[in-house]
């Protein structure tokens, strides 16, 4: 698999009144080319921030400290703003989380669809404006010829975030950054959305970073899942692996968090007390005070990233070789479980088709 | 929306016969009479003029021949000015009055937009401070200062602009600056505060988002949004500027309508205070449809509206 996006050891700061808040602290991930990654935290963990660097939107008092994006043999951080607004765009499209505010409430929309095959020199007037009706119509506005002339405050909130899509993808960008792209709609909708951006990503072979908070939403459409905890991630891995089989005491937390049909207990969980201030990080695990599971050397050192397979890694120190075995808490041991049984059934299939085949 | 424009029409005129109305009535309530020397005048001399001019009437009576006069066009005549029909009187000087005035507002609404656009992009830099100094100037020191200063540098001692005349386009760029100096300052500093919002806004980071440079950004997307209540404060202070400054008439020599607007009401002429108050208010109302128009045509939300009402 081929990597189309290399983030290595991000570090960014925001100069404010109190001091240097440091929101990413050393943040490496990749995205692979045609997956979809989902970007997992709790608000202020640092999701929208790392996405905003790769766009180089970042507020005027962000300072990268260190690291390297790398985009087809670009690091995004060292271009200069001509050459990064070629990319925005065009190569790498953004969809925004609030639709109903995230549309030109005096444009109409045909334009605003059309808007970047414009700026980018991709076509003349006449014609992107014909791009825009087709594309609305990929993202299911119906009758889109007679809508181009319409205005955003004659949609609907659902019909908005299509258009907002519409815009992000009518240069058919290799990557698709979208910042909860479903938090602001109601759950239908939501559904709706997922599906459409799905089915966009088979057609016109784009590669997304989904970021979000609602753990629901990236099983059903992420390949690989990277949480993130106070400016770091913490665990990363295919999203069979985050979800039935996590080792951060973080994951388990925000798994736990998460109702289930099966969820038979009283109380909904939540993770006791509340995420550090990036203003003067902890030293050792950002976590340890909310982890009932630290022990001493979480307060001391901030741990490595260990790897559980080739694809999945964790920081935290309950993987050194030294560390007690713990026992994670019930629901998860019961989706380690519920995912042996899974994996057993497929490969009992698998074996099935394969006797079949031979027959 | 020609069926909302003659509904507004029909609003239009109400509202003039309203002001008509209260006018006339306010105006005679005033204390003091139209004979300037009344001490030097006997009785009987002001029994007659009372008769000449219809004063003798009971006020409603006066009222009556007033209205009815109005919707034949006549406005009566003025007291003090040489007997001229007021009608006459506005029309051989509202034209210098309002020339000035539509100079100076476009000068100083377009100035001020552009200032306040650029001070809000340049936010809390050294362009934003000046630009904010000078609003605070342009707000603070009155029209006729700057008037003076203006004639003084500019006409007496550079030359460069008649000094205190009326002849032409050149006689009317420096009374067209003194007045524009307000507008431009109130402008910029709306705009400003304005513009800040709407660059904060989601749909400015999705246009940067697209590729637009901030520059296109702003001629795109920003400009338009920041333009709507910025147009509200324009109407009225065109009319402000159209109906006359009587200061910056007097300092430049413009035989305008200012100078008369504030006489008639200290020599209780009558006719005149009428005549230059429905001129004024019907500037006023004609203004604010334009005005509430124009916002249609920026605001397409305001748009359908208007004619979802109709």
């Amino acid at each position: 698999m081929t990597k189309i996006l290399d983030v290595q050891h991000l570090k960014i700061n925001f100069a404010t009144f109190a001091g240097q808040v440091q929101a990413i602290r050393d943040v490496s991930f990749h995205l692979n080319q045609g997956e979809t990654l989902a970007i997992v935290g709790e608000s202020g963990s640092g999701k929208s921030v790392t996405v905003r660097s790769i766009m180089g939107l970042l507020a005027n008092n962000a300072q990268v400290k260190a690291g390297q994006i790398n985009f087809k043999n670009h690091d995004l951080l060292k271009m200069n703003a001509r050459d990064l607004e070629k990319i925005r765009g065009n190569e790498i499209a953004m969809i925004f989380q609030d639709p109903m505010t995230s549309l030109d409430p005096t444009m109409p929309i045909g334009k605003q669809v059309a808007e970047p095959l414009l700026i980018h020199g991709k076509a003349t007037k006449k014609a992107a404006l014909h791009r825009a009706e087709e594309v609305l119509e990929l993202v299911g506005i119906n009758n889109a010829k007679n809508r181009l002339k319409d205005y955003p405050h004659q949609f609907s909130g659902g019909q908005r975030q299509r258009i907002v899509i519409a815009m992000a993808i009518v240069n058919n960008p290799e990557i698709l950054i979208a910042d909860e792209p479903t938090t602001a709609l109601d759950v239908t909708i939501q559904a709706q959305i997922l599906e459409l951006l799905k089915e966009l990503q088979q057609k016109i072979k784009t590669s997304i970073i989904f970021i979000t908070h609602d753990l629901g939403v990236v099983a059903g459409i992420a390949d690989r899942v990277a949480v993130m905890y106070a400016g770091k991630i913490v665990e990363f891995g295919t999203v069979d692996e985050i979800f039935y089989d996590p080792k951060h005491p973080y994951t388990w937390g925000l798994l736990n968090a998460m109702p289930t049909l099966k969820t038979d207990s009283e109380r909904l969980y939540a993770i006791p007390g509340t995420p550090p201030n990036l203003l003067n990080p902890p030293q050792g695990d950002a976590f340890a005070p909310r982890n009932p599971y630290a022990m001493v050397i979480d307060y001391q050192a901030m741990p490595p990233f260990f790897k559980v397979t080739d694809t999945h890694y964790a920081a935290t120190w309950l993987l050194h070789p030294d560390a007690p075995q713990v026992t994670p808490p019930l629901a998860i041991q019961k989706r380690e479980a519920e995912y042996q049984i899974l994996l057993h059934q497929h490969q009992t299939l698998a074996q099935r088709s394969n006797v079949n085949d031979h027959e | 929306m020609g069926k909302y424009i003659l509904k507004r029409i029909g609003y239009l005129i109400l509202t003039l016969f309203i002001i008509a109305t209260a006018t006339f009535f306010l105006m005679k309530l005033m204390p003091g009479s139209p004979y300037a020397n009344q001490a030097k005048m006997t009785t009987e001399q002001i029994k007659i003029m009372d008769q000449q001019y219809g004063l003798n009437k009971p006020v409603y009576q006066q009222y009556w021949l007033y209205m009815a006069g109005l919707l034949h066009g006549d406005f009566g005549t003025s007291f003090q000015f040489n007997n001229q029909p007021v009608s006459y009187l506005i029309a051989s000087r509202i034209g210098p009055s309002m020339q000035i005035g539509l100079q100076a507002i476009i000068l100083g609404t377009g100035l001020g937009i552009l200032l306040g656009a650029i001070a809000a992009i340049r936010k809390n830099t050294w362009v934003d401070t000046v630009a904010t100094f000078f609003a605070i100037i342009g707000r603070s020191i009155p029209n006729f200062v700057f008037a003076v200063i203006l004639q003084f540098f500019l006409a007496f001692k550079l030359g460069l602009f008649p000094i205190a005349l009326w002849d032409g386009f050149s006689s009317s760029i420096l009374p067209t600056i003194a007045l524009a100096m307000a507008p431009l300052a109130t402008t910029a500093r709306f705009m400003r505060t304005e513009m800040v919002d709407v660059l904060n806004s989601d749909y400015i980071e999705l246009a940067r988002a697209k590729g637009n440079s901030p520059w296109q950004t702003v001629a795109k997307h920003a400009l338009r949004n920041s333009l709507i209540p910025v147009v509200t404060i324009i109407g009225p202070m065109a009319v402000d500027l159209m109906v006359g400054s009587m200061v910056v008439e007097n300092i430049f020599s413009i035989p305008g309508i200012g100078e008369q607007f504030v006489k008639s009401i200290t020599t209780n002429d009558y006719p005149t205070i009428m005549g230059l108050t429905i001129l004024y208010s019907t500037l006023l109302v004609v203004v604010i449809l334009i005005v509430d128009i124009l916002y249609g045509l920026i605001d397409p939300r305001i748009r359908l509206s208007s004619e979802v009402q109709n």
